[in-house]
């Protein structure tokens, strides 16, 4: 039987792609690991090899054909004793499975095209603008990506002392793309690829911070920052207290944090609460692209030393930022998205695309949300918080990370000592769950918070339900 | 076979300088090609290109957006871990990085399972929970499929502590990578490893690249086998695009831990064919050196050669062998292609006991 050879996907999201090239005709013969075409996709262009051993019987698609649609049949294989008239019916293409899944990018990151964050359907509400603007100021559309790879071209441009090392962010153009051109910029003295080897250069930095130097350590993935948590919690967080004052570290840790998509349990971990237990360290964790560039550009300017959480999946998505020549944010100040009386919402980093989207649903079935975008984690904005649920008596937190001694377990405590008499009903944790994060595809969906689960929280503090 | 005295692997186009280091000083290698029976030959052939197949199927199931996540193949290393085998126990434990799936059919993992994993479905080694970078074996004493890189060789050296302290005889296998060779805690577990003679052998898979960073690029010394002269640790650097120097080499190694003298080290050098995982286009490299080590230092194809030459078998002998390979990872596709998701409840179980 003739073997149909199908157009592949290169990464989980990838629908379709261009089919640039054939480096085979029909009628050659192949064995497996020959390279039979190159195709392109957004990220890349990526050559694709034979599985099988045969002769080239036809080619369906020509080179140049762009849309290719992923699992279609691109040509069909003979195999031994088989001939051209064995090609009876070509199967008509299938279409490509609308992917549940996410980017994942460790190696190759690519700039993905942009996306906006409600989808389709207009959204019930837009988001107030940030009181910490000037009024009217223009905005432009860019990634999460693009504004990270801005805050830190920009302070680097206006400080010699800030440069950034971690692995793969020089000539790869970094695991994600974030220094994408930096190296170009700044030279191999202030954009420094390193060894695998965590411990050692976070140590090494907070080493050239405690001189005076502004490090931007890049981990990969905050994963790895594990390897290396000493050196941030032990040597950074604690150095100013210890030396009475007399020793800084003005630093950055950032990097990728919280779930990927199908990476599995060492690669998917949020670890905003380990962090925000330390004093000593400021933790932020934007979401939009313009938290990113304001509040990492703040970072690199602290004194002190910061966690920066982002991530990896909302890289490629794309938010207004402001036009202006120097911007940024203070740390320590929570933005409110969306007023309201009946419940408040708050979240941080992707939590906020679950609490978005519930807020979608909820208000246009008629409550009046409040909803509370952190940013920061330590110092928390307790203030915003506060003033929010003495008005709404209501509060449901959501985050990504596991629910025990979490973000939200620390809200609820301070609610509960803070604003007691105001409360209506319990404050409801929306979080990953309570386990390490599974593989497989049904699983990973069920590890992670849902949009259901927080309207469900709502209608429960509403007593709608 | 005989065995050679250890002072020498050999020198090769991939580079090896055949040196042993620690102990006695070197001396320049010779051309002293292992013995390797027909009998080896063929074993080393289908169980490569069983590797090999199995690789490629992964791909392109990847391809078919069956396989998710990170999926690092292991297509162009192959004669590391079949000549490895060849020369372990049973019984002996092994233990590597995320590009594991060569090591898990090297060991006699069901190819089934190894696949039904990949595609996260209920009868994968891990029931779907695990992936591509996290499978294990109790029978097989395989400890993973480890995604952070350099954990494994503290874990590797535990298994070897576990069997000293036992009084057994197995030796622990403990790969990496040549990006893991600058973690930290790889030098102290070397250390730890001689100061008590720990029997494990580490296999430094010196793939040229971490990533899309080049040894040279991360290492201040390339020579990877020399890694444990300060600790006393024996080390060799090994043409491991060669099954043959691979198995002769990891005989003395092993022999060396197993007899209680300690740890040793080789380094194999070879070559991954594939971008780091699937997205990655490496282009930190050029196609023609891809090109050079597939055509002239391919692990099968070299084998292959052999077995014409030396006539241990003919071409359709050798397509014969391919088409057993076929039969089982086609087989293997399917099962994992048809097995079910595993159910909602498996999310909560396997945290603790
Ligand atoms: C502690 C840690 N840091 C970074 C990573 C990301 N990462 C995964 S594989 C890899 C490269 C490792 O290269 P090498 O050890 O040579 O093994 P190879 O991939 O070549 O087999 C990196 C940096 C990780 N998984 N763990
Ligand atoms: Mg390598």
């Amino acid at each position: 039987m003739p073997t149909d050879i199908l157009m592949p996907a290169l990464s989980p999201t990838m629908e379709e792609g261009t089919l640039a090239k054939w480096l085979v005709k029909e009628g050659d013969s192949v064995v497996p690991g020959d390279v039979i075409c190159e195709i392109e996709t957004d990220k890349a262009t990526m050559e694709v090899e034979s599985v099988e051993e045969g002769t080239i019987g036809k080619i369906l698609i020509s080179e140049g054909s762009e849309g290719v649609v992923v699992n279609s049949v691109i040509a069909v294989m003979l195999g031994e004793g088989e001939s051209a008239d064995d090609i009876s019916q070509v199967p008509a293409p299938v279409a490509a499975e609308p992917s549940a899944v996410q980017p994942q990018t460790e190696e190759a990151a690519p700039k993905t095209s942009p996306q906006k964050t409600s989808g389709a359907s207009a959204p019930v509400f837009s988001p107030a603008a940030d009181p910490d603007l000037p009024e009217g100021v223009e905005m432009v559309e860019m990634s999460v990506r693009q504004a990270l790879n801005e805050a830190m071209s920009e302070e680097m441009r206006a400080d010699d002392d800030v440069f950034l090392m971690g692995e793969e962010v020089a000539q790869y153009q970094g695991a994600y793309k974030i220094s994408q051109g930096m190296l170009a910029e700044f030279g191999e003295r202030r954009v420094i690829d390193t060894p695998i080897t965590e411990h050692g250069f976070t140590g090494i930095a907070v080493g050239a911070a405690f001189a005076g130097l502004k490090p931007i350590v890049e981990f990969m993935t905050f994963n790895f920052a594990m390897q290396a948590i000493d050196q941030i919690v032990n040597s950074a967080a604690k150095q100013l207290y210890m030396s009475g004052g007399q020793v800084q570290a003005p630093i950055v840790f950032r990097g990728a944090n919280g779930a990927a998509s199908r990476v599995g349990a060492q690669h998917s971990q949020d670890f905003t609460a380990w962090y925000a237990q330390v004093p000593g360290l400021t933790v932020i964790a934007p979401y939009s692209a313009a938290d990113a560039k304001g509040l990492l550009k703040a970072a690199i300017r602290s004194p002190n030393p910061v966690v920066f959480l982002e991530n990896e999946l909302m890289y490629g998505v794309s938010f207004d930022v402001p036009i202006m020549d120097d911007f940024v944010l203070p740390i320590g100040k929570a933005r409110m998205v969306r007023q309201g009386n009946d419940v408040t919402i708050v979240s941080f980093s992707i939590g906020m695309k679950y609490a978005t989207e519930a807020t979608e649903t909820l208000v246009s079935e008629g409550v009046d949300v409040e909803l509370i975008d952190l940013r920061t984690i330590r110092p928390l904005d307790m203030e915003t918080v506060l003033n929010s649920v003495k008005k709404t008596g209501r509060c449901v937190v959501v985050e990504e990370g596991w629910p025990q001694f979490s973000v939200g377990s620390e809200l609820s405590a301070r609610l509960m000592e803070q604003a007691f008499d105001y409360l209506d009903a319990p404050v409801m944790r929306i979080a990953g769950k309570d386990v390490p994060m599974p593989y497989a595809a049904n699983l990973e969906k069920l590890a992670l918070p849902s949009v259901d689960e927080v309207v469900a929280a709502v209608n429960a503090v509403t007593y709608r339900s | 076979m005989a065995r050679k005295n250890a002072t020498q692997a050999k020198t090769s186009a991939a580079g090896s300088t055949g040196k042993k280091v620690g102990g006695r000083k070197s001396s320049p290698a010779k051309p002293n090609v292992p013995e390797f029976s027909k009998g080896d030959e063929l074993r080393a052939y289908r169980e490569m290109l069983l590797i090999r197949r199995f690789e490629e199927k992964a791909g392109q199931m990847y391809g078919m957006g069956l396989i998710g996540g990170f999926c690092h193949l292991y297509i162009g290393q192959e004669a590391v871990v079949t000549g490895i085998n060849m020369a372990a126990r049973p019984d002996d434990a092994s233990i590597t990085s995320y590009r594991d799936h060569g090591h898990m059919l090297a060991v006699g993992m069901d190819p089934n399972g190894v696949m039904a994993e990949l595609t996260g479905r209920v009868d994968g080694l891990s029931k779907g929970k695990g992936g591509s970078m996290h499978m294990f074996s109790t029978e097989k004493r395989f400890y993973g499929g480890n995604g952070i890189v350099g954990a494994q060789v503290s874990l590797g050296t535990g298994l070897a502590f576990a069997a000293k302290y036992r009084g057994e005889d197995s030796v622990s296998l403990t790969y990496f990578g040549d990006g893991a060779s600058n973690q930290g805690q790889v030098y102290e577990s070397f250390n730890m490893a001689k100061l008590w003679d720990l029997p494990v052998v580490y296999i430094i898979e010196n793939n040229k690249y971490a990533m899309g960073t080049s040894l040279e690029r991360s290492s201040a010394l390339t020579n990877l086998a020399n890694r444990g002269a300060s600790f006393n640790i024996p080390g060799e650097t090994v043409d491991g695009m060669d099954v043959r120097y691979v198995r002769d080499a990891a005989e003395r190694a092993i022999n060396h831990a197993r007899t209680g003298k300690g740890p040793y080290i080789l380094e194999m050098k070879t070559y991954r064919y594939r971008g780091h995982s699937m997205s990655d286009p490496a282009k930190y490299r050029s196609k023609d050196e891809v090109q050079a080590m597939r055509s002239e230092r391919d692990p099968i194809e070299q084998v292959k050669q052999r077995i014409l030459d030396k006539k241990h078998g003919n071409i359709d002998d050798l397509k014969q062998i391919e088409k057993e390979v076929r039969a089982i990872v086609t087989k293997a596709a399917d099962f994992a292609t048809n097995s079910p998701e595993p159910d909602p409840s498996e999310l909560w179980t396997d945290i603790t006991i």
